[in-house]
């Protein structure tokens, strides 16, 4: 089994390998002491056990020895092999498992004690040089001795045992159906007091749903976590659900931007989702939320990432189907091995279960992104209560991985009007948040996007309009005028009457132009007109003065050669003629 | 006169505690009383031979086993109680 956190190894500490429970408690049990674990029948204590040998004995070379008072070895072994922990290798040499059933037939007559037991386990932990022991419900055992003393009796011994050898060690109790019967006359209390740690596990059915929780109730000489941490029993035996847990480190982020799989969302976006984000796509039933998921599956696996698509809508082939009219197809990619789809309708149980199965089918598929839709699934009746924390965990799983997540959620088509309030909250802890709707205007719907939010990227704050076609899922943008938003045939409408509208003004300013074309020739001919008869005019005038000058030196060069002539007055040749 | 059977016992013991010490004697006196001179008794002390006893899964001591006539039959405890040990022998008349 794959351990997928590594904590810094604590030499006090004895790891169990259960996800979560050694985050919990800072490392795992303490080492060389004993730890008590209660619960109810069928809370997961005896597999709790067995996972705590199995990751000793395979991982920290502490091989263990399993004492079985309830079941037999063989049903044990049987009962632990969906785990894969292999069992029966580790049987051969780092595990033993020890038959303490009481006989059925055996008669009890009068007290006994322990010893036969403890000098049996200590032979056979010298022999194998066991450090782990997990005594498997003790109270079958502890039930057989006829008095609170004995019962008492037994205990000290067998932790003084224990001690003594510093094994690490479980012992499980069942608790009670009563807690009243269960505090004065189970012998758990004073175990309580006796063990240095003690770990209580809880099944409880709520509307139909299982749900498992476990605490840890004390714990010397360590720092844990003291609430309740949901856990599932899941393939791996045990995962224990916890949120994070406050000094892990940061996760590495990634300034890379993923493609959403439609050209203009990754400009709005300024460039696509950040690798390892968590997004968020909300909207009413049949608003694409699933063709928009789609359209982000077909770009990852276009650039060949290994992707899964948890649909608990519909099933996988299905949703298949449905994507290859509008141009997204996936089959090919499903053939190749890189996309699982995970038809996951049917997969009921709590949204814990939910999670981890989530979880563990995104690693066994080494995903890089993930597609849940609708990831509201998980507040389905009965889990409203754990559902926000699934979710919250969900998102931390995702980022701590660096997984990119699309989930897509339905709003309550009543309460969501009000954008806002998503179901598990989940709204909040996204990183990227795109709403899709609906408007509904002169009998058509159509579908509107806008991005709500989008941390640490530039976006658009327009709302586009969804278009979806067979050759894939486009953006356009929407009209407004006169803050109205038309969308669809209005939008067209209005789109091809403005185009009219522009040729209309268009042909109108080409006549123009050329009715002012020809007047300015007109004019221009004018004005040459003028020119010329204003030329001539000037010639005539030029003329008209010459003709006077002319006639005025005729009029007087005749006046001096007729006085020249009459010699009426002495003449004088060089006097100029002079006006008379 | 029908012929009784003998009685075979194996009795395992935690060295010489007081629960073990106990049910040696309450067997020995038992013996004496109900099945004179046709019991065979053989103590296993488990602290000398874990390993008997876990082939035996025997884990309580002190811890009796009756061997013969079959079926085995197992008593755990001081044996104390005479009535019941009689019953679960099959000795009451």
């Amino acid at each position: 089994m794959k351990s997928t956190k590594r904590l810094k190894p604590n030499p006090n500490k004895a790891p169990t390998g259960i996800e979560g429970f050694d985050e919990i408690t800072n490392g795992g049990l303490p080492h060389g002491r004993t730890t008590l674990l209660v619960g109810q029948p069928g809370s997961g204590k005896t597999i709790f056990g067995l996972r705590f040998l199995a990751h000793g004995a395979q991982v920290c070379q502490e091989p263990g020895i399993f004492v079985a008072f309830e079941e037999t070895s063989k049903r044990i072994v049987a009962n632990a092999e969906g785990f894969g922990w292999n069992l029966p290798e580790l049987l051969r040499k780092k595990l033993y498992i020890v038959d303490a059933q009481p006989q059925p037939d055996s008669v009890q007559t009068g007290d006994f004690d322990l010893s036969g037991l403890l000098t049996a386990l200590e032979s056979k932990a010298k022999e194998m040089g066991a450090r782990r022991i997990v005594f498997d419900a003790i109270d079958i055992m502890l039930a057989l001795l006829p008095d609170a003393a004995a019962k008492r009796r037994e205990m000290y011994r067998l932790h003084a045992w224990l001690l003594e050898r510093e094994m690490t060690a479980i012992i499980t109790a069942k608790a009670g159906g009563d807690e009243a019967t269960s505090l004065t006359e189970q012998p758990f209390s004073f175990m309580q007091f006796m063990v240095d740690c003690s770990v209580a596990l809880n099944h409880s059915v709520s509307l139909g749903v299982s749900q498992r929780n476990l605490r840890v109730q004390k714990y010397r000489g360590s720092a844990f976590d003291e609430s309740e941490a949901p856990f599932v029993i899941g393939k791996d035996g045990f995962d224990v659900a916890i949120a994070r847990a406050l000094g892990r480190l940061d996760t590495a982020v990634s300034d890379e931007r993923v493609s959403s799989g439609v050209a203009r969302l990754d400009t709005m976006l300024g460039g696509g989702y950040y690798r390892g984000a968590s997004v968020l796509i909300t909207g009413f039933p049949g608003t694409a939320k699933t063709t928009l998921s789609g359209a982000f599956i077909e770009a990852a696996c276009r650039r060949g990432e290994r992707t899964v698509f948890f649909s608990f809508d519909s099933d996988g082939s299905e949703v298949i189907r449905n994507l290859k009219s509008v141009g997204i197809r996936l089959e090919r990619f499903v053939k190749s091995g890189l996309l699982h789809m995970v038809s996951a309708r049917s997969m009921g149980g709590s949204a814990e279960s939910l999670l981890v199965r989530i979880k563990t089918m995104s690693r066994s598929h080494r995903a890089r992104c993930v597609v849940i839709d609708p990831v509201s699934t998980l507040a389905k009746t009965g889990n409203e209560l754990t559902a926000n924390g699934v979710a919250e965990r969900l998102v931390d799983w995702s980022k701590s991985n660096g997984t990119t997540l699309v989930c897509t959620s339905l709003l309550d088509e009543l309460s969501g009007e009000l954008e806002g309030s998503t179901p598990l909250q989940i709204s909040t802890m996204a990183d990227t948040w795109i709403h899709l709707n609906y408007l509904v205007q002169s009998g058509e719907r159509n579908r509107g996007l806008s991005i709500i939010k989008s941390r640490g990227t530039a976006h658009s704050n327009q709302v586009r309009e969804l278009i979806l076609s067979h050759t894939g899922v486009t953006l356009a943008d929407i009209y407004t005028a006169g803050g109205e938003v038309l969308m669809g045939t209005l939008r067209w409408e209005k789109e091809s009457a403005e185009r009219v509208a522009n040729e209309v003004a268009e042909v109108a300013g080409k006549l123009k132009r050329v009715t002012l074309k020809a007047e300015e020739a007109v004019l221009k001919v004018r004005a040459k007109s003028m020119d010329t008869e204003l030329l001539a005019k000037q010639v005539e005038k030029t003329l008209l003065d010459r003709t006077t000058q002319s006639r005025k030196g005729e009029w007087s060069r005749g006046r001096i050669r007729m006085r020249q002539l009459r010699r009426a007055n002495r003449t004088n040749p060089q006097q100029k003629p002079e006006n008379l | 006169m029908i012929r009784q059977p003998r009685f075979k016992f194996r009795l395992y013991v935690a060295g010489t505690t007081h629960n073990s010490t106990r049910a040696s004697a309450n067997l020995s006196s038992f013996c004496a009383t109900h099945l004179p001179d046709r019991h065979e008794i053989e103590v296993v002390d488990v602290l000398r031979e874990p390993k008997r006893a876990m082939a035996d899964s025997v884990f309580m001591t002190p811890t009796l086993i009756k061997l013969d006539p079959a079926p085995d039959r197992r008593l755990i405890g001081t044996l104390s109680h005479t009535q019941l040990l009689l019953e679960t022998l099959g000795l009451e008349t």
